[in-house]
């Protein structure tokens, strides 16, 4: 009993250690029970937020488990939930694009109760086929190319990876547009209308499946890469038809 | 083709005596060239085949396959006739013998004679000198390209000035009500060319609490919103990266950066550098708000703008007469 007390104490105390692994033993279909199994540890009650000033005391010191969910509405939860970067196995891990542990059925029963937090911008339904493929080839140059590379085939910031796009659905670029979600930048209508973004979103799908006429794509970042292998394998299979023909004379 | 072959032959020249020595015939070779040489025309007609199949998955590379293996037959069949049916010995040539004493002398006699009628040696021989000095300078010349050395004074020139007014690409205004925290926008001075080294920026709105810049730079950032150079102060790329947390309990602080060397920098702190290779904050823009509630200018940026050159590290930038 006393074991079992410790236990409970511990799995308090360290909230993060106790974000239970999804699908294990826990048969939670309502939102609720869902965010008290998996978010609550981190994002607290009702999506309050964990932080050193939402709670001075403090647990061993910890500078924060994670941000407030009030009013991020269904649009950012739907992003976090579909691309499986969340629930994250520690809150200091980078969030990465994974096979989600729920269903759909779960992640819209999530999506639901953290929209009902507070007022939020719902899913967004962009549309494509109605963009340009290269006005969108301009506006991802200009706003996302810096850290996605121009092909989409993700790069890197200091301290994090900027993730390749090839994984990422139509709704979900829409979404990661405007949540910014873990170190990237959000962008407003403001910034990116919505008709600019189906013209990004077109883009990103067709370089999802790009015409590569060499063959070989070599990531696709350009002459150098490209340089670099023809001539390796250029000049080795110019030295080994050297060795066939030559004859080596003995001195 | 091969019928054709078969057509008319010279006379064979059997009278005269051998040159190269003769070799056995060696049919087992002949019949490979010939059968490489079929495989490099059969992958040339696929090569016709494939190009006319012009909606074929994957033509291209059936297209360079093609082409590639048909050379690669042709170079099998030379490398055999090379190997095995050019009839080839071996001769080893000795170095030279030195040559006679006499001889000698009389060549260094000869060189000597030869320059007889040389008046002015030493004027043509500072003459040659002097051709030969221009041509090496001018060969080394254009490495001044590489960067400014002698007039380094185009670097401190910036278009701004206490009252231009930031604009977007577009050149639209940038106001401080349409300034949203979380992003980042490009701004260029009014009525000034994009291209203009001291001309772009990179402006980010914060919360004021979140700001830490250095105490003469308080009044700078009206409203949280900061302004710095686009151009990384290490090699003069554009600063096309904004590191934006979500979560800034835990995750790496806001931060500027350059994608070329990763150069990163604080907006929050005045520019400084926190990782790269940079060795200079990011030269910051003082704002201040207009009536209309425009972004302006308030002065020149806090230090000279691009890459860091020697001795371009202290100057204070100006702006051009």
């Amino acid at each position: 009993m006393i074991r079992l007390a410790t236990l409970a104490a511990v799995a308090l105390v360290l909230p993060g250690a106790a974000a239970a692994q999804p699908g294990v033993g826990v048969q939670a279909k309502t939102g609720p029970a869902l965010y008290a199994a998996y978010c609550l540890s981190c994002h607290g009650i009702a999506g309050s937020g964990i932080s050193s000033r939402s709670h001075p005391s403090g647990a061993l010191g910890l500078r924060g488990l994670g941000p407030p969910l009030r009013g991020v509405g269904a649009l950012a939860a739907d992003f976090y939930l579909s691309t499986g970067y969340m629930p994250l196995q520690s809150p200091y891990d980078e969030p990465l694009h994974t096979a989600s542990s729920f269903d759909r059925a779960q992640i819209a029963a999530l999506v639901a109760y953290v929209a009902s937090f507070g007022h939020g911008p719902a899913i967004p339904k962009p549309h494509p086929e109605r963009g340009s493929v290269s006005l969108g080839l301009a506006l991802f140059t200009d706003h996302c190319a810096g850290c996605h590379q121009v092909a989409a085939e993700g790069g890197y910031v200091t301290n994090a990876v900027a993730p390749p796009l090839h994984k990422a659905s139509p709704v979900q670029i829409a979404e990661a547009v405007r949540v910014g979600p873990y170190l990237m930048p959000s962008f407003p209508e403001s910034q990116i209308s919505n008709a600019q973004l189906d013209s990004i979103i077109a883009y990103v799908e067709t370089m999802k499946h790009p015409d590569d006429r060499g063959g070989w794509s070599i990531g696709r970042i350009g002459p150098v890469p490209e340089g670099l292998v023809s001539w390796l394998i250029g000049t080795a299979s110019l030295l080994g038809c050297c060795l066939v023909i030559g004859r080596r004379y003995a001195r | 083709m091969l019928l054709l072959g078969r057509g008319r032959r010279r006379p064979r020249l059997d009278e005269r005596p051998r040159i190269v020595p003769a070799g056995a015939p060696d049919p087992g070779a002949e019949w490979l060239v010939l059968a490489l040489l079929l495989g490099a025309a059969l992958c040339a007609a696929g090569f016709i085949v494939v190009y006319a199949f012009h909606e074929l998955a994957h033509q291209t590379q059936y297209l360079g396959l093609a082409l590639g293996l048909s050379f690669a037959f042709v170079a099998a069949a030379c490398v055999v006739v090379g190997r095995r049916l050019v009839v080839s010995e071996e001769l080893e040539e000795d170095y030279p013998l030195p040559g006679h004493p006499q001889t000698q002398e009389e060549l260094e006699q000869l060189v000597q004679e030869s320059g007889s009628r040389f008046t002015r040696k030493r004027l043509l021989l500072s003459g040659a000198g002097a051709a030969g000095t221009a041509i090496g300078a001018a060969l080394v010349v254009p490495a001044l390209a590489l960067g400014p050395f002698l007039d380094t004074g185009g670097l401190y020139e910036t278009p701004w000035r206490r009252g231009v007014r930031l604009v977007d690409e577009s050149g639209r205004p940038l106001l401080l009500d349409e300034i949203a925290a979380h992003t980042f926008y490009t701004a260029f001075p009014q009525g000034a060319g994009h291209e203009q080294f001291g001309a772009p920026l990179v402006v980010v709105r914060f919360a004021p609490s979140q700001l830490h810049l250095p105490a003469p730079r308080r009044g700078w950032a009206p409203g949280g919103v900061v302004a710095y150079s686009k151009i990384c102060t290490h090699a003069g790329c554009a600063i096309a990266l904004f590191r934006k947390p979500t979560f800034p309990a835990i995750e790496p602080g806001p931060a500027l950066i350059c994608p070329c060397h990763y150069s990163t920098f604080d907006p929050t702190s005045g520019g400084r550098v926190l990782f790269g290779p940079a060795g200079r904050p990011l030269p910051q823009l003082p704002l201040y708000v207009d009536p209309g509630g425009g972004l302006r200018a308030a002065g020149n940026f806090s230090g000279p703008v691009g890459p860091s050159w020697s001795g371009v590290r202290s100057r204070p930038p100006r702006n051009p007469a």
